[in-house]
């Protein structure tokens, strides 16, 4: 029984239809599950919501069109103009990753985000998208953005090394803030949530009321890390689209 | 003194990163009440940033987390 009580048993991956492809191990696992819900959930939404495309909406279409205006504006904020072919990647990431960390709040379910594979799969097409961006729209010039302007040129042996380093560190800052994130969160949750047990009825309400506390404040991260997550994705894509800010 | 409570003094130290995190969101919205408080007009149109912000500090503390965890169940 000492297994059941280990706080980070949600994060175990089983199989559900093993499947192997030329010794590759491909098996729809509950992973890929919720990832498909995630999906579902998120087309279901938006051709549900945008089928009388009223122009006085309902509950669903306002939601759909929140979540449009939303990603609409940060990518108008962050990147400007030169930044709208790069919304249906943007918004697709955003929903995502939104989805799926919220979830990850539903009892019994599993976090996809809370694995570093899955966040590091993200950060890397991100990453590699907006280095070849960058050097589709400016060519050898792109190289530019490591070496910072007005600098007198000894101190750029030092800065040069930094600026490089600190761009090819952004994948790995970036998946591992949500993952870290999401799996700090729910370790937690499940740490209080023991507290409970072990306390029993005399004292146990008061870890209880700490995870109901808790979950609100989970919900709250679930949102930010997508936010932070498309953000920074915006950022990056504004370095690349506009090199002179 | 065996490897394993090295291990486990090391992954200890690693939450002493807690302390910057610490200072760095208490910096965060000290500074928003004492500007919201100037300007109170403003605070809206910062609560973004001001989550950002957050969001970036509290990332800190979990690459802490990430090494303290690596130490206790990788090494």
């Amino acid at each position: 029984m000492a297994e059941a009580h280990n706080p980070l048993e949600q994060f175990q991956i089983k199989r559900l239809v093993p499947m192997e492809v030329a010794g590759v191990d491909v098996s729809f696992t509950n992973s890929a599950l919720w990832m498909v819900i995630a999906i579902a959930l998120i087309t279901a939404l938006m051709v549900y919501g945008m089928r009388r495309q009223a122009l006085v909406p309902g509950r669903v279409q306002s939601a759909a069109e929140m979540a449009y205006e939303f990603v609409a504006n940060m990518l108008q904020d962050n990147v400007g103009h030169g930044g709208k072919p790069y919304f249906p990647f943007v918004f697709s990431l955003f929903m995502f990753i939104l989805f799926a960390n919220l979830l990850g709040m539903v009892p019994y379910s599993f976090t996809t985000t809370s694995h570093i594979v899955v966040t590091f799969a993200f950060a890397i097409v991100v990453f590699v998208g907006v280095t070849i961006i960058g050097f589709a729209l400016h060519g050898m010039h792109y190289l530019r953005l490591f070496v910072p302007s007005g600098v007198p040129w000894p101190f750029l042996f030092l800065l040069v090394p930094i600026e490089l380093l600190s761009y090819l560190i952004r994948p790995v800052s970036l998946s591992v803030r949500l993952f870290a994130n999401m799996l700090a969160g729910h370790t937690m949750l499940k740490v209080f949530a023991g507290f409970v047990i072990s306390l029993g009825v005399l004292l146990g309400w008061a870890p209880l009321a700490f995870v109901a506390a808790l979950t609100g404040l989970e919900i709250l991260i679930a949102f930010l890390q997508a936010y932070v997550f498309a953000v920074l994705s915006c950022i990056y894509l504004n370095d690349a689209v506009h090199m002179h800010h | 003194m065996g490897p394993e409570a090295a291990k486990l003094i090391g992954a200890g130290l690693a939450t002493i990163a807690l302390a910057g995190v610490g200072v760095g969101i208490g910096n965060i919205f000290g500074n928003l009440i004492a500007g919201g408080l100037r300007n109170p007009a403003a605070v809206p149109k910062i609560m973004g940033n001001v989550f950002l912000g957050f969001a970036l500090t509290e990332a800190i503390a979990l690459f802490a987390l990430v090494v303290a965890l690596l130490l206790l169940f990788v090494f």
